[in-house]
């Protein structure tokens, strides 16, 4: 998954979204890959303004990139074409291929295989729920009809 | 296209299997979902995709008229066929099918990712808009019809003075399309189970493959209630391709 990704996704659970520790998602053992994609300057300068900075130094940090200026970007900074090309490198062109994600206030949160391009979150809980046993004959689901090719 | 488009299929009487009478229980209609949608995209992702190329034009121009830079969702993305539409905006795609997502995140220079729309991986109040094209119609009940479309409309972003807030485009089946190839109208069953043949290669002495997927058609007016319902307020709505489809914004103050 690109970088940018990390800063608009959380964990899918509705009580661990309630919690400020759970964004952003911390990554662990990540592996990454450069994925070269056409540089569009006017993107990185519309989308900058909308990116979490903090979440984003966050994430940066765990992924060993050297540290991020304190403070986003802003005004006549995004008119340098340097920090938009370092910004398309980081956020875009940068991939998680494999590696854990984990919650602030949690020790285990991972990925069911490897990370992919993918954030499996959901599968995590919801799968793993005890209420997602599922039952051997077809549940009495709606009354529906079958249409017939 | 391998489905056939000549013949228009009629109603089969003998045939109105009834699987079970309605149920409440949440689980269980997860359960029922996943085997009788989640699966069956799971089997057909490459085919389907096959056939789905091409944005329907109020998609496009919803995708179109956002301002450079919006941030957003495509909930239910299936192969991202709408993530063409515009790269001026980044759009954070989902989807419930592992392999239909696999094949949408070539699009650049957007993201996608594997979620449930009942429970969006995404935090509250961020987002400027979100498309969700042919999607709630795969939930088999009222109220997680009404869930899906809340889960949507809690992630974008809330209005308030002169700033509005972030709008959603969402698009069901309609009951009323008598003249499309199905010929469904107002009266018919609107809980079916609707079939994808996948047909095999003349020669190959395999058979045709038949896979069937639950939906719910909506008739008029039901998208905009269940909207409603959901805490949404309709800005436009109308009815394009067989589908009804409206445009609706989180419901501000108390």
């Amino acid at each position: 998954m690109k970088v940018i990704t990390a800063n608009f996704v959380t964990c899918a659970v509705k009580e661990c979204k309630t919690s400020p520790l759970s964004f952003p998602l911390h990554f662990h053992d990540a592996e990454l890959e450069l994925q070269e994609l056409d540089f569009q300057p006017e993107f990185i300068r519309n989308v900058v303004p909308r990116i979490d900075w903090d979440s984003l130094r966050v994430t940066a940090n765990e992924l060993g990139f050297p540290s991020l200026p304190e403070s986003k970007p802003e005004g006549e900074a995004l008119g340098d074409e340097q920090t938009l090309k370092d910004l398309h490198r980081l956020l875009l062109e940068t991939q998680v291929m494999e590696g854990k994600l984990s919650e602030g206030n949690k020790s285990t949160l991972t990925s069911r295989r490897s990370l992919l391009h993918f954030v499996l979150l959901y599968l995590v809980h919801i799968l793993q729920a005890p209420s997602a046993e599922a039952p051997t004959k077809t549940p009495p689901m709606p009354s529906t009809t079958v249409y017939d090719a | 296209m391998s489905e056939p488009r000549d013949r228009r299929l009629a109603w089969l009487g003998s045939r109105h299997d009834r699987v079970g009478v309605a149920s409440t229980m949440a689980d269980q209609a997860e359960v029922y979902e996943e085997q009788n949608v989640h699966e069956v995209y799971q089997q057909i992702a490459g085919h389907f995709s096959a056939t789905r190329y091409k944005p329907w034009p109020i998609v496009e121009q919803f995708l179109q008229g956002l301002p450079a830079g919006s941030v957003g969702l495509d909930v239910g993305c299936g192969n991202g066929k709408n993530l063409q539409v515009n790269r001026d905006v980044f759009i954070v795609a989902s989807d419930r099918s592992e392999n239909l997502a696999k094949i949408a995140v070539q699009h650049q220079p957007h993201t996608t990712v594997v979620a449930d729309i009942l429970h969006l991986p995404h935090r509250d109040a961020s987002f400027d808009f979100a498309v969700c094209i042919a999607v709630v119609h795969h939930m088999s009940t009222p109220a997680r019809r009404v869930q899906a479309i809340a889960e949507i409309l809690r992630t974008l972003k809330r209005g308030f003075a002169a700033q509005p807030g972030g709008r959603t485009l969402i698009y069901a089946w309609a009951l009323e399309q008598k003249n499309s190839r199905r010929g469904w109208d107002k009266g018919d069953s609107q809980d079916l189970m609707v079939p994808w043949v996948r047909r095999a290669k003349p020669g190959s002495g395999d058979q045709d493959q038949t896979y069937h997927r639950y939906y719910h058609l909506y008739e008029s007016g039901e998208l905009e209630r269940d909207i409603e319902q959901a805490g949404g307020v309709v800005l436009e709505s109308g009815y394009e391709k067989d589908n009804w489809w409206a445009i609706a914004t989180p419901k501000t103050g108390p």
